[in-house]
């Protein structure tokens, strides 16, 4: 069961926030933070704006499409970036995958 | 766009910790801001009598506890005031009949939920309520991987097996789950099966806690101190395991002060990013802090708020910072690292909290101390006095306090 949570991000993934790890303005000290299990992690501008895109629907494939209309990079150079981010939130457990309906 | 994410513990002792991080910016008159986590003591009532327990000797007793209405209100203040995350405790939080009430406020104004519980109280019922009103995380304290030596030390029979269930519905609730081992001499043999366990119940967490000397455990030293061969095997167990179990299990160690060179940063230092609030109400820097006497707490009762009590009250100021230090923390190199160890043991040890702790090699006593402990690690007078609310029972051969 806990090999499950090894995920890898690819272009297809569709990762979203586990119920455990929270996306907040923290309004005191007017930065964005990610509440998790006894820590509280300080994402910069741009792991917020591609974590606000992570709600298990969109692909990665999807935001880099939206980023690249934003930034004008590169779509490589972007979706590089966004999987290279995910991944290390993965990795430290603070991303899941939307999981296929069965209901 | 690697190292995008500072981490911090928020009540670990990282010298990079996540309120470091956050306000870096600040000017040094807010240097306390206010603390991203807060630990509520619900109560002290407890149905285990762990001897290694931590809570004062003198108990809050259940009709001092804070309501419904009051926690609520403190709840409120607190994330009103910028705390990001509250940890339930006790005592057992679960003897409360108003918890998921409390957790749902907690939820509602917008804080992150952490359970620190022993679990045994818990139903499956009560532990899904929790979950729908919002609770983000549990953490189950389990005193060995078996029930011989974990009912023993609990002092109540069947808690292991209740806790092993307890664990299950968390991760069926799909709750992430720590794993908390409180290690000393008498449970360190099982150090290796308790890793495998936390493995085997799915948790994300295990915290190896070597008992810390406060309350309780002070009382029941000479019965569970590790002898220096144990402390060997442990880190040596753990150092393996953390390597070994990347990925899928996030261990965090706690040595035994006793035995270190250097002293903890306890707390991240006196008043500077943690502060808890006891079953009656007491604002206190740490949940050991009314050991030290001679020292006055504010209570959340008071007309004070909460913000006034964690900046401007005597107790918090009086060894906050490096001001108050005498040699040889005065002019220490490392004074701004560890703050001159943890005060209540200094004051337990010394009958000063102003001294440096004791764990630390520059302290005069550090010598006696450890030798102390080698000598009664050795001696294996391993009676427990059990934790309650008459003052401890001493085991009695063949009734384990259950």
């Amino acid at each position: 069961m806990a090999m499950s949570r090894n995920i890898s991000v690819s272009e297809a993934s569709r990762p979203k926030l586990p119920r455990h790890a929270r996306l907040k303005f923290d309004e005191t000290r007017q930065v964005w933070v990610i509440l998790a299990p006894e820590r509280v992690l300080a994402p910069d501008e741009i792991a917020v704006e591609v974590l606000q895109l992570c709600d298990g629907v969109r692909s990665v494939g999807d935001m880099a499409d939206q980023l690249v209309a934003k930034y004008a990079a590169p779509r490589e150079a972007i979706l590089t970036d966004v999987i290279g981010m995910l991944q290390d939130l993965a990795d430290k457990g603070f991303l899941t995958e939307a999981r296929e309906k069965t209901s | 766009m690697s190292g995008i994410l500072a981490d911090g513990k928020t009540a670990g002792a990282a010298p990079s910790d996540g309120l470091a991080v956050l306000e870096s910016q600040r000017s040094t008159a807010e240097t306390f801001g206010i603390p991203l986590a807060v630990l509520a003591e619900l109560t002290h009532r407890c149905p285990l009598q762990c001897p290694y327990c931590s809570n004062p000797i003198e108990l809050d007793r259940g009709g001092s506890e804070l309501t419904t209405a009051e926690w609520k209100k403190v709840l409120s203040e607190l994330a009103e005031i910028g705390v990001l995350q509250i940890h339930f405790s006790g005592g057992e939080p679960t003897a409360r009949k108003d918890l998921v009430e409390l957790v749902q406020h907690a939820t509602d104004v917008g804080l992150y939920s952490n359970l620190i519980t022993s679990a045994v109280l818990l139903t499956k019922e009560k532990l899904s309520a929790l979950a729908d009103a919002g609770l983000c995380h549990v953490q189950i304290s389990f005193q060995g991987n078996e029930p011989v030596v974990a009912d023993r030390v609990a002092g109540l029979k069947n808690s292991h097996e209740k806790k092993l269930e307890a664990a299950k519905w968390t991760r069926e609730l799909e709750l992430p789950l720590t794993v908390n081992a409180v290690m000393h001499r008498q449970n360190l043999h099982q150090l290796a099966d308790i890793i495998q366990m936390a493995v085997d119940l799915d948790a994300d967490r295990l915290e190896v806690a070597n008992v810390q000397y406060y309350g309780w455990a002070l009382k029941n030293r000479a019965a569970l101190m590790p002898t220096i061969e144990q402390i060997d095997e442990t880190s040596r167990i753990v150092e393996e395991a953390v390597v070994r179990l990347k990925g899928i299990l996030a261990i965090d160690y706690v040595v035994p002060d006793y035995y270190a060179l250097r002293p903890k940063k306890c707390m991240g230092g006196w008043g500077r990013q943690f502060f808890n609030i006891s079953p009656a109400g007491k604002v206190l820097p740490c949940h050991a802090a009314e050991s030290i006497t001679g020292l006055e707490f504010e209570s959340v009762r008071s007309n004070h708020s909460i913000a006034w009590i964690w900046q401007n009250s005597e107790a918090f100021n009086r060894y906050r910072g490096t001001g108050w230090m005498k040699e040889p923390c005065k002019s220490c190199e490392f004074r701004e690292i560890d703050f001159g160890g943890c005060r209540c043991q200094a004051f337990a040890l010394t009958g000063d909290a102003g001294n440096t702790d004791p764990a630390c090699t520059l302290s005069p006593i550090h010598e006696q101390i450890f030798k102390q402990a080698e000598r009664e690690a050795a001696a294996h007078q391993d009676r427990f006095l059990y934790r309650n609310f008459a003052g401890g029972t001493l085991e009695t051969e063949g009734e384990h306090g259950a």
